[in-house]
């Protein structure tokens, strides 16, 4: 995987040297160098627009992951050493899939000179795909639509589905995303290799599900995108609180989704990943403190961003056939209308976490309508709320059960309680901003001096 | 594309089902089989006596080593197979997920090796 990364940047960057020949002026050195530098440049954008289409319809022609990433590489080799002589073809995705599979086919009978099972799918390849399958452009959409359900096919383990996704679909390099995820490169490698042999050995199909699959296929498409965001917007662990290059990726796909895919609940989560995305700003502070919802300066948020969000919260919910993200960005929508957070509709917020309920029964989403109710009817009810959660144990362990008690407690200047329970939220806490944060809590509960935070 | 599914149940539960129950369920399996036959994936499949019968046999040094149960001890116990024949492994779960066990124990589906394309 690792090598591929580096054939990848350098398949661009190192054949430049190819096109000493062309130009006949005064200065044919000069020339030459301007015409070559013109011509990278024009396989970079042709690379960076199009290398992800290429390789998702070299991937349903060839049949294997591996073979059409060697035979795009290939291909963008091809480019850099004829398009200076030939120029730039009218359609170069065309072109760098007709030539992706030429390559393909060549490997392979240079490989199957041993091997007569290789030489007969050579000639298969050979004889199966005619130009016009290579063109069609609804057939492009539809690769790309192939490759995100077969990267986040649920026969696969759900950590692969992400970093497949993420490579694949995304492009990023399998060093990217372990960076991301705070993985070993090698672990991340493994995993990819694992997956790509098991969509081999068994067979997992590169198509898109039928209509009656569909539903609980695109719910698996959703989650990944979900994780892949929600990692970038408050990560797991680490120093940092985000990772915005995680956001930004998810938020690609979700719109490529979007835009591939009529689906309400896509709609949804595009708009919950808008609206979250559209705080980021207000969200820590410049010395990297975690700012909570309430205390947020909103003029930090991000108007163009809510404005989208809003527009494709209401086309969804227009639907009838929405589900939980829609209802999450609705709740997000609510927040972003208003202008502080005791001017909220809090009401509604409970309404919609009602809803949610009832659709997706779970204990953060009770934990949420606690603090929503917290605030239209006083922090007592929000506290009997919580309290019975955690007595019924499912969230004894989260961090943030425990700081939305203590918040609770805080306010009904019930300091002891509120000490006790931000302790415990900050044991329990792995990521720093967020420890940083308790700490701050804890700093601040009126009375609570030193021996308090050492205790 | 051969695949083999692997039937998991707990084979205690089978015991305390009612002969009523029972017949109900091999109907079941009985209608299943017919039509994975007429729709061509069926090539075949056994259901198995409980692992309280099975003997579990290892060659050591030589010698044939036997012993009493299954080769693990499990919470649920491979209890039958089908053998089955099937466009790619979305029509492969297709099948599984009609498999009458599915619905309290598990189907493990594997694909088979085909050394032909080796």
């Amino acid at each position: 995987m690792t090598e591929d990364a580096a054939a990848r940047s350098g398949s661009i960057e190192d054949s430049g040297g190819e096109v000493r020949h062309v130009g006949n002026s005064a200065n044919p050195a000069r020339e030459t160098e301007e015409v070559a530098g013109r011509i990278r440049e024009t396989v970079d954008s042709v690379y960076r627009s199009e290398s992800r289409r290429v390789l998702a319809t070299l991937i349903r022609l060839l049949g294997d992951f591996d073979l059409a990433e060697e035979a795009m590489q290939d291909a963008i080799a091809t480019a850099l050493e004829k398009w200076p002589v030939e120029g730039v073809p009218a359609n170069p995705r065309s072109w760098l899939i007709s030539t992706g599979r030429f390559k393909a086919i060549d490997r392979l009978r240079r490989r199957s000179r041993h091997d007569v099972a290789l030489a007969s799918l050579a000639d298969r390849f050979d004889e199966s795909t005619t130009s016009a399958d290579l063109v069609d452009e609804d057939g492009v959409g539809d690769d790309r639509l192939r490759l995100i359900f077969t990267c986040c096919h649920p026969a696969l383990n759900p950590d692969a589905q992400i970093a497949l996704t993420l490579r694949e679909v995304c492009g990023l390099t399998t060093e990217q995303v372990a960076r991301a995820f705070l993985t070993p490169a090698p672990t991340l490698a493994q995993r990819i290799v694992r997956a790509k042999a098991k969509i081999r050995d068994a067979r997992i199909p590169y198509q898109i599900p039928s209509r009656k699959d569909l539903p609980g296929r695109v719910d698996s498409v959703l989650h990944v995108v979900y994780l892949v965001f929600n990692e970038g917007y408050s990560a797991s662990s680490g120093d940092s609180l985000t990772r915005p290059d995680l956001s930004t990726e998810a938020i690609r796909l979700g719109r490529l989704i979007v835009e591939l895919l009529a689906e309400p609940e896509a709609t949804g989560l595009l708009a919950l990943m808008l609206l979250h995305d559209s705080r980021r700003a207000a969200r820590t502070s410049s010395t990297g403190e975690l700012i909570l919802l309430e205390r947020q300066d909103r003029s930090l948020w991000n108007r163009e961003l809510i404005d989208e969000g809003a527009q494709l919260v209401e086309h969804a919910l227009s639907s009838r056939r929405f589900g939980p993200y829609t209802l999450q960005a609705a709740i997000a929508a609510v927040h972003a209308e208003a202008r502080d957070a005791g001017s909220t509709d809090w009401a509604q917020i409970v309404g919609l976490y009602d809803v949610l309920m009832r659709l997706e029964p779970s204990a953060v989403i009770e934990l949420n309508r606690a603090a929503a109710i917290a605030m239209r009817d006083g922090p007592e009810r929000g506290l009997v709320l919580i309290d019975a959660l955690l007595e019924a144990g499912e969230l004894k362990d989260y961090h943030l059960a425990h700081a939305a008690k203590a918040d609770l407690c805080r306010r009904l200047g019930r300091k002891a309680d509120a000490a006790a329970s931000y302790r415990r939220a900050l044991a329990l806490s792995s990521q720093e901003p967020e420890r940083r944060f308790l700490e701050n809590c804890l700093r601040e509960l009126p009375g609570a001096g030193q021996k308090d935070l050492r205790s | 594309m051969k695949y083999l599914c692997l039937i998991y149940e707990n084979e205690n539960a089978w015991n305390e089902l009612s002969k009523e129950q029972s017949d109900g369920v091999m109907a079941e399996y009985n209608t299943f089989t017919e039509e994975i036959g007429k729709s061509g994936h069926l090539l075949g499949g056994e259901a198995l006596q409980p692992t309280a019968s099975a003997t579990t046999v290892r060659m050591r040094n030589g010698k044939v080593s036997t012993t009493d149960g299954p080769f693990a001890e499990t919470k649920e116990q491979l209890g039958g197979y089908y053998l089955v024949e099937a466009k790619d492994l979305n029509d492969a779960i297709q099948v599984a997920a009609r498999i009458p066990a599915a619905r309290n124990g598990a189907i493990e589906v594997r694909p088979v090796i085909d050394f032909s394309q080796q």
